[in-house]
């Protein structure tokens, strides 16, 4: 009888959607212990780019990091709130713009291009935030897109920053009025800093009583109401704290390519991060990063194979979506599970 | 400045006419099978592409369109048997991936297909010209006419929607697809017959805009967005919603994109009101979503006001 109860209670424990999400795909530890191993491999790459001579590498795998502090922002909300932002490319552009509108104006100092793009994109995530969590489900998809297609257009049309053919950086952004970011390797290990930085401090709030509320809302929203939660607040702060955080690689991004334009905003960006997110496991923090590295590394090496190789990509993504429920992780964990729990 | 007025609102409601072709069919599938698809967009384009092949082919723009429109039909069938069957039950985070690869493979295959560079089509000869509306006010012909099949499509569907058995299970496959099944309805044969309706409109659309508009791959994703608008601020699944929220939205873009820096030239310096008024035109009915959103979350026609 005890038995009995403990069982049905055990599979309302993992409701359908814990299959693709959640610390139930990668333990909270194993997630810790692959990122530690994913962070020293990178922190090791500078001593294998200079063995094989290729300083490419660095900046290629600088761009990867950029993306994947990006993801890893997204998984935030997605992986963790349940709720599916296809305007995340819009604060990436926020960070880069900061960036390069300030600079352009002779502000050069990372901080105070860092704290304004904070700023902007919190400021941003509030007011969108505000206006689309008050949907859900399939509003909130095509809200959060119109807005960051609305930031995107303004971008376009505001010829006195570039407009449509964007802005060079003349310079990266100065430290303190030192000038150390110019180097390539210095970027690295800076946005390498950031992304250790963000992974375990976004842990650190999955793990506390406002990720416990996040996480709880995104499996029963209706029961978290019914114990006295009221979820909008927890859901916006979740969607300000991971604006910012995108905003912050849109910083590193702009530093990266010495380049900004309206194309790091365009929709089809929002599309390649959540595909990050999902490819690498949704809800693990760990996931996104890995997602981040391996699709940018498909996508490099499909580009110089062949041209139309967004083709490949597509034919990727629709069988990801199609076949491999919860991305590369779901789908080793039915492996190791043998559908214990129906897939 | 009455003239450009009038031509402007001409023009914002033949924009309107072609959002709501688009949008029509998105709001159906939205409404009746939960389903999120991207890949919409690229179904206008796809009937754009369609129309400029045919219409090289036989020499004449509406021998072109009478074989664009059904094979634009067949394609949506057979992507709705090879994937989008497959999605129906699932989240929407899947629908969202699904579709958003269904987009990359099909602007990509229209690359490898037709080329990169863009198409153009010729304007029927009987379409050509235009006609005077009041006094010197001119209007083109061919855009007359986008507005007026534009609004014969508007009222087919109405009469489909509300008056044919086939609307009558349209409208309660809305409300409770369960209990349509349940009661016996060949629930998978509407969906695709909806699906395929759906990509035939915005062929449709895709279609009669080719000769004022550069056919080209990617065409489809901007107007994707702007049915989005169009679908939020109507409410989801309301086919009524979509043609009221489209005509909205082509009207404010539109006058919004030429009154805009006109108005503000009255409260600052005319270049300062060229600037702002470029930036902000394109805006507008975001705000406008944003404001309609805030008021009624649900859009201003909700086909489901329970379950949103």
């Amino acid at each position: 009888m005890t038995l009995a109860a403990s069982d049905t209670k055990d599979d309302a424990a993992e409701p359908a959607i814990e299959n693709r999400r959640g610390f139930g795909i990668v333990s909270r530890e194993g997630a810790a212990v692959a990122a530690t191993i994913l962070f020293a491999a990178l922190a090791l790459l500078p001593l294998l780019a200079s063995a094989i001579d290729d300083p490419f590498l660095i900046v290629t795998a600088t761009r990867i990091m950029v993306f994947a502090l990006a993801a890893l922002a997204l998984d935030l909300v997605l992986g963790f709130g349940a709720m599916v932002s296809f305007g995340h490319a819009a604060f990436l552009g926020i960070g880069a713009y900061s960036v390069a509108i300030l600079s352009s104006h002779g502000v050069e100092d990372i901080l105070v291009q860092t704290l304004v793009a904070l700023g902007t994109a919190s400021l941003f995530a509030l007011i969108t935030g505000a206006i689309s969590l008050r949907t859900s489900g399939v509003y909130f998809i095509m809200i959060t897109l119109a807005f960051g297609q609305m930031a995107y257009f303004f971008m376009i049309s505001l010829s006195a920053y570039g407009g449509d053919d964007g802005m060079t950086l003349w310079n990266r952004s100065t430290v303190l009025g030192s000038d150390v970011l110019e180097s390539d390797l210095v970027l690295f290990y800076v946005v390498l800093a950031a992304l250790v930085l963000a992974f375990f401090a976004l842990r650190a709030v999955v793990g506390s009583r406002f990720g416990r509320v996040l996480r709880g809302t995104r499996d029963n929203a209706t029961r978290m109401r019914a114990i006295g939660f009221s979820p909008y607040s927890y859901q916006l702060t979740a969607y300000v704290m991971s604006g910012a955080i995108a905003a912050l690689a849109g910083v590193f991004l702009a530093n990266q390519t010495e380049f900004v334009s309206p194309a790091y905003m365009n929709w089809q960006r929002s599309g390649e991060l959540i595909v990050m997110v999902v490819i690498g496991g949704m809800g693990t923090l760990v996931g996104p990063i890995a997602g981040a590295i391996a699709l940018l590394l498909a996508e490099e090496w499909l580009a110089n194979l062949w041209e139309h190789y967004k083709l490949v990509l597509g034919v990727l993504i629709v069988c990801l979506a199609l076949f491999t429920r919860g991305g590369i992780a779901g789908a080793a964990r039915r492996l190791f599970r043998g559908g214990r729990h129906g897939g | 400045m009455f003239n450009l007025f009038i031509l402007q609102a001409l023009n914002g409601i033949q924009f309107g006419i072609l959002l709501f072709l688009v949008a029509a069919g998105l709001t159906l599938i939205f409404g009746i099978m939960d389903l999120i698809n991207l890949a919409h967009g690229v179904l206008y384009m796809v009937g754009a592409y369609f129309v400029a092949m045919f219409t090289a082919m036989t020499g004449d723009f509406f021998l072109g369109l009478a074989i664009a429109l059904p094979a634009a039909l067949l394609f949506g069938i057979l992507l709705e048997i090879l994937i989008f069957r497959r999605l129906y039950e699932r989240d929407h985070l899947d629908q969202v991936l699904a579709t958003f690869g269904l987009i990359l493979i099909l602007n990509e295959g229209v690359k490898m297909i037709w080329g990169a560079a863009p198409m153009s089509v010729q304007i029927p000869a009987i379409l050509s010209g235009s006609v005077p509306l009041i006094g010197f006010v001119q209007y083109p012909i061919f855009r007359i006419a986008i507005i007026v099949a534009g609004l014969a499509t508007a009222l087919g569907l109405y009469v489909l929607v509300n008056h044919t058995r086939t609307g009558m299970l349209l409208r309660a496959g809305a409300t409770d697809g369960p209990m349509v099944s349940a009661l016996g309805v060949d629930i998978k044969r509407l969906f695709m017959l909806v699906f395929g309706l759906g990509a035939m409109l915005a062929g449709f659309a895709g279609a009669m805009v080719a000769p004022i508009l550069s056919v080209e791959p990617g065409m489809g994703d901007s107007i994707l967005i702007l049915t989005f608008v169009v679908i939020v601020i109507g409410g989801v699944g309301s086919v009524r919603g979509a043609f009221v929220a489209a005509i909205l939205v082509g009207l404010v873009d539109t006058l919004g994109r030429t009154f805009g820096p006109i108005l503000l030239r009255s409260a600052m310096d005319a270049s300062a009101a060229g600037q702002a008024g470029r930036t902000l035109a394109p805006m507008l009915i975001y705000i406008l979503m944003a404001v309609v959103l805030f008021l009624r979350p649900s859009g201003l026609f909700p086909a489901r006001a329970a379950a949103v």
